[in-house]
């Protein structure tokens, strides 16, 4: 269990480092904004109880407020993602049993299961992260525009990453 | 009461749930309003020393670029001061309403919605809210925040951002904003309907709004101009290459105490 925990905050803390010093800085033209650090949320265990998914979510997103110029912003996007977290994983996987043990991921569900799951769950963190930070609603569609592609952009992200740390697993 | 606290107890998460986005909205609030922003402030020097290490070796990638950009300016100034010499000192006295306070870009962002730029001078070097930011090209943000040793610039990428600006060629006053969806193109807004203006056509800051000194550049008109209504609108591409900013300058306007407290007097008279 303190192996769990600790690799989480590992994770946590890289993960954080990437977005701020990495992708913040890379800029591929003014739409795509990939937001690599929601794989915490998503790779948190199942077993993982409800008050400390918000409180994480909402530290990790203050974390790239703070970094960011955003003060609640990420924040916010977080926590209702993480908030949206239980219900989706319980909408999408009605056939198949999350037994004990398991971990949201590709090599335990299925690549089908987890990208819908990822999908979903960055979807509704970006489109909520994008209105906020217009808050105006007449560039709607633009907003759209910019947060399905930025979506895009952080699901290829996210499978990635997924396939380049299971294959390291499959080789120990 | 027992059955109140089950109830609570049973519906725990969607409490906090809502107890969380609560403060995060609270401070999304407190931040938009850019005028008390204290939060984010004490941690300017945190995440203002963090991210000049990361600009220290960001700047190694790009000495070139920030060694045109320089080099540009160089020639520019030099031929600003030929254009003066032989002018006679008692007639034309220089224009000493600004003075440049010279800074290092350490963190800027041009992909979002509304972009910020953090500079390592701060209080200490006499930076204040308000103030201008140009770059060697041209006009790049105004300053939101001040901390002790860093400042934070909203950029002119940002929804807020909106600053006076007129037409070299024949003087018609107009606003520049951002639309969100190119940051090398803005709006020129406000044009009057008589005037078309042409491709080409060079924008310069206005200096009405004390923030900037007059005659500053702000970018060129494009190709699109969108007629009507009662004020025409044209897109305009931005003379700063808001993806490459290296060096600034802080503009800080001498006299705006006493230009302020003027149109504050100007107010209570309407």
């Amino acid at each position: 269990m303190n192996s769990i925990i600790s690799k989480n905050i590992i994770r946590f803390i890289i993960l954080v480092l990437i977005q701020v010093f990495v992708l913040n800085n890379i800029r591929i033209n003014g739409y795509v904004n990939p937001y690599l650090y929601v794989l915490f949320i998503l790779l948190l265990p199942f077993e993982t109880p409800g008050w400390l998914l918000l409180l994480s979510s909402f530290f990790l997103g203050l974390s790239i407020d703070i970094f960011a110029h955003t003060p609640g912003m990420h924040a916010a996007a977080s926590v209702f993602m993480a908030f949206s977290r239980p219900t989706v994983i319980r909408f999408i996987s009605g056939t198949k049993g999350i037994e004990s043990g398991m971990t949201p991921g590709i090599k335990d569900l299925g690549f089908q299961w987890f990208f819908l799951y990822s999908l979903i769950l960055i979807l509704l963190h970006h489109l909520l992260l994008f209105y906020l930070e217009v808050f105006r609603f007449n560039e709607f569609l633009q907003t759209l525009y910019r947060a399905l592609l930025s979506t895009l952009s952080t699901l290829v992200l996210v499978i990635l990453v997924e396939y380049l740390f299971m294959k390291r697993k499959d080789k120990e | 009461m027992k059955y109140l606290f089950l109830f609570l107890k049973k519906q725990s998460f969607f409490f906090l749930f809502v107890f969380l986005e609560l403060i995060a909205f609270l401070l999304l609030a407190n931040h938009n309003n850019y005028q008390k922003t204290q939060i984010i402030n004490s941690t300017n020097v945190i995440t203002g020393s963090f991210n000049t290490v990361s600009s220290t070796i960001n700047d190694y990638f790009f000495l070139n670029e920030a060694n045109y950009q320089l080099s540009l300016e160089n020639a520019q100034l030099n031929n600003a001061r030929f254009n003066i010499l032989p002018l006679p000192d008692s007639i034309f006295k220089p224009d000493t309403l600004y003075t440049f306070i010279p800074a290092r870009v350490v963190s800027n962002t041009s992909r979002n919605r509304n972009n910020y730029i953090m500079i390592n001078k701060g209080r200490a070097d006499g930076v204040e809210k308000e103030m201008g930011l140009i770059s060697p090209l041209g006009v790049a943000g105004i300053v939101v925040e001040v901390s002790t040793h860093y400042a934070s610039a909203m950029s002119l990428l940002h929804k807020n951002a909106r600053i006076s600006a007129r037409l070299k060629n024949n003087g018609q006053m107009v606003n520049v904003s951002w639309d969100g969806n190119d940051y090398r193109k803005g709006l020129l807004e406000d044009i009057p309907t008589h005037i078309i203006p042409q491709p080409g056509d060079t924008v310069i800051t206005s200096g009405f709004s004390f923030v900037f000194p007059e005659n500053i550049m702000i970018g060129t008109v494009g190709e699109k101009v969108i007629m009507g209504g009662n004020l025409n609108k044209a897109e305009l591409v931005f003379s700063t290459d808001f993806n490459s900013l290296f060096y600034v300058y802080v503009t800080k306007n001498n006299a705006s105490a006493e230009l302020d407290s003027l149109d504050m007097r100007n107010d209570i008279d309407e």
